[in-house]
């Protein structure tokens, strides 16, 4: 019997076979993997999750793929960073960044979601894959779809920067730019997908993609010693990150590989671009649309498709969200790299303003367990800090200046 | 024939109006509503539109005229 038992639409739990589709053609609602989870739990343990490959495909019987022909074998199981530095700062004995800046092979947590949606898209039988993306996801298919010899499209809007369009045509992808504004590619890319023969990892091989993001759930449970942690903050586009760490928490708990979820579920979003925090702070259930202005770009998605889904799983979990502003952001970013020597994008600087603000809350207590999700690397939101980290020090080619210049007798300073 | 889905939102002060109705008479396209929910202050609905590509791109203009908020089901796929 496949580990794969169904698609199940979210709404009204109508079942359909596991192949490319992602919305229930009966009330329209989006489809999501359901799993045999007795079957799973007669195989799955913890000494053989323990003895799996150095990668996020250790958790492979909890992921939507039947073959063992991966792609993107090396995506996951990224660094659990005990953040003392940042702990003592913020007054958390046990505080942990799960670092994404460093997962292969685009330096985003996306790669883990590609992985899997591409894999998938090849079990299909798809020979072309495709996304709408501004940044992380279009590096990452286009990164994976190289490395396994798959035709690519990468959509983006016209007006997109040099830099983030140059990150993606190294791989030698088809990027069309569209010319329209962020609607507009929107709904083209809706209609391409549902007019040509590919796999849109976003849209036709969403079910599939969105599982990816459990890994790391199940990373931070066994990275913690098998435990769940007491709060996690996570940040939120779509809010298809956080409902999934929290349904493989669930999942864990479920195949008995941990006893317990104590996890409260915190949701992180820029000021410029909070439609689902603003909904969970004015206690409503669903969220309303907005136009994205903010710096956090890769957060930017003005009408979640799992707002409403990630509102539900932060209530269930008694969690909180919270917004945090632009300058906020840079100074979460600055924190983040001058406490624990790690550069997070701006999505990184959401997280630990939003860490900051629950803190001071008192929604955060000292003894907590708490682990902030760092989603991408800074390198690749540089222009977000420019203006904020001061200049090198300026000096003539001689020892005086230099030692002028900090202050340092001959001789003196002690830190050769 | 082609037939597209879509998320449409109505502002507050379009919700008693009779928009699909009108749609179906303004255009040559068969509206197919799936799941709605209209309250006080707000609502949305998923609706198919079958009809040939360029009447139903017309009929989503025309629905964007009369006030309303279009989007693909999807909602946002631009990550």
């Amino acid at each position: 019997m496949s580990k794969m038992k169904a698609l199940v639409c979210r709404e009204c739990g109508k079942e359909y076979p596991p192949k490319a589709i992602h919305v229930c053609e009966m009330c329209f609602g989006p489809l999501e993997v359901k799993y045999n989870y007795d079957e799973i739990k007669s195989t799955i343990s913890r000494k053989k999750i323990e003895q799996g490959p150095n990668s996020m495909w250790r958790y492979i019987d909890l992921l939507p793929v039947e073959s063992t022909s991966i792609i993107g074998p090396h995506a996951g199981l990224t660094p659990l960073v005990r953040a003392k530095n940042l702990g003592a700062h913020l007054g958390i004995d046990e505080l942990y960044i799960k670092n994404e800046t460093v997962n292969h092979p685009t330096l985003s947590f996306k790669d883990r979601v590609v992985s899997v949606a591409l894999t998938r898209a090849r079990e299909l039988g798809f020979e072309t894959v495709a996304c709408a993306s501004t940044g992380n996801l279009a590096n990452s298919v286009a990164a994976h779809a190289a490395a396994a010899g798959m035709k690519c499209y990468v959509f983006i809007p016209a007006d997109l920067e040099a830099a983030k369009v140059l990150g993606n045509l190294i791989y030698k992808p088809n990027v069309v730019e569209v010319e329209g504004n962020y609607d507009d590619v929107n709904r083209l890319c809706s209609e391409i997908a549902a007019e040509h023969g590919w796999a849109f990892v976003n849209i036709n091989i969403r079910p599939y993609y969105a599982e990816g993001s459990k890994t790391l759930a199940f990373e931070t449970v066994e990275q913690l010693g098998w435990r769940t942690p007491d709060q996690a903050v996570i940040p939120m586009a779509s809010g298809s990150l956080l409902t999934k760490i929290w349904k493989g928490l669930h999942e864990m708990k479920a195949l008995g590989l941990v006893d317990e979820v104590r996890t409260k579920i915190n949701g992180a979003q820029a000021e410029g671009c909070s439609p689902i925090a603003t909904a969970f702070k004015a206690g409503r259930d669903f969220f309303k649309p907005v136009k994205p202005k903010t710096i956090a770009k890769s957060l930017a998605i003005g009408n979640p498709a799992d707002g409403y889904y990630a509102l539900k799983a932060t209530a269930e979990s008694k969690g909180a969200m919270d917004a945090v502003t632009d300058e906020e952001v840079v100074e979460g970013i600055k924190l983040l790299a001058q406490t624990e020597g790690i550069f997070a994008e701006t999505a990184g600087g959401v997280t630990i303003g939003v860490l900051c603000k629950l803190v001071k809350q008192g929604l955060i207590k000292k003894n907590d367990v708490t682990v902030a999700y760092i989603t991408g690397n800074g390198l690749k939101t540089q222009e977000a800090v420019v203006d904020a980290v001061g200049r090198p020090f300026r000096i003539q080619p001689s020892l005086v200046n230099f030692q002028k210049t900090f202050n340092m007798g001959k001789n003196s300073g002690g830190e050769s | 024939m082609t037939s597209l889905r879509f998320h449409i939102r109505f502002p507050e002060n379009k919700i008693k109006e009779p928009i699909i109705y009108q749609i179906g008479h303004e255009f040559r396209v068969v509206t197919n509503v799936r799941r709605a929910d209209v309250r006080e202050t707000t609502g949305w609905m998923d609706l198919e539109l079958t009809g040939e590509t360029e009447e139903i791109e017309r009929a989503i203009d025309g629905i964007r005229t009369k006030g309303c908020v279009v989007d693909p089901i999807e909602l946002n796929v631009v990550e």
